[in-house]
């Protein structure tokens, strides 16, 4: 009795589950490079700190976040310009990055990201001197 | 919580909707009418608006603004939101993407006919505006007991 109720728990959950991987937003950034190294924004409105998923493998970045809206039971759908709760975008990493140090926050729904470049290959001036 | 989410994944009216989008971008105008007031898709921001009997729930995804900053009003049942959201730019860096809004916004919503314009409440969370307007007593539907 009890499997039979797990399974039919589970089953309309994997339908979501594929659904969910299909349709993804694409949360709007900004980039900037100055000589520390990568400034990421990305606007993630609804995401709180623990729906948010950052991974970093070899060179690739992910962002990934899930929005928690606290919405009444059987609300029904007037208007919608968002309907789906999963952001995701990926960036590609260039070797000068160090992605053992990628520093995140989050605020507002605005993520922060900040990728240092690798302390021996920051950007030197230099000196030319007189003779 | 997907569950909780579920109105607003992806149905039908809302397909319809983006269709009648998509036609306007390629064909210009259709013969439909569109809402005096309504934006063109991708206006920020980005609302959502859901009804249950007791309620209209509006829900304006904009991330990064000082809530102080905001100006909601309503008259009968016509909802304004206005507001700023200022990007601050980093001195002395070179910016290889800019997408994320930047200035001032206005969006305008005609909700249903029967909300009671004193009873709203704002919340402003993780970067989304919740405004929920109550329902006028008189017209909620309600249980006839029968005697």
């Amino acid at each position: 009795m009890t499997e039979k109720k797990d399974l039919e728990k589970q089953a309309p959950k994997a339908v979501q589950q594929t659904r969910q991987d299909e349709r993804v937003l694409r949360p709007q950034v900004d980039i900037c490079e100055d000589s520390s190294g990568i400034t990421l924004q990305a606007d993630m409105p609804g995401v709180p700190k623990d729906g948010l998923d950052i991974q970093v493998n070899k060179d690739n970045l992910s962002i990934e976040g899930v929005a928690a809206i606290a919405m009444p039971e059987n609300m029904e759908p007037l208007y919608a310009d968002i309907s789906v709760t999963r952001y995701q975008r990926n960036f590609s990493l260039s070797s000068e990055l160090d992605a053992t140090k990628v520093d995140a926050s989050l605020k507002d729904g605005v993520l922060t990201l900040h990728i240092p470049k690798r302390e021996e290959l920051k950007p030197r001036k230099i000196e030319v001197r007189a003779s | 919580m997907f569950r909780m989410l579920s109105p607003f994944e992806g149905n039908l009216f809302d397909e319809f909707r983006r269709l009648e989008h998509d036609l306007d971008q390629l064909y210009g105008s259709g013969p439909w009418p569109n809402g005096i007031r309504s934006a063109s898709r991708g206006a920020f921001p980005p609302i959502n608006v859901g009804s249950t009997p007791d309620q209209v729930d509006v829900y304006l995804f904009a991330a990064g603004i000082d809530p102080k900053s905001l100006d909601v009003s309503i008259q009968q049942n016509l909802l304004t939101v206005a507001g700023e959201r200022k990007v601050s730019i980093k001195e002395g860096a070179e910016y290889y993407r800019k997408e994320r809004f930047d200035g001032t916004f206005h969006r305008a919503l005609t909700l249903p006919e029967n909300v009671d314009p004193d009873q709203v409440d704002a919340h402003y969370k993780d970067g989304v505006l919740h405004i929920v307007i109550q329902r006028r007593e008189a017209v909620k539907p309600r249980q006839i007991e029968i005697k």
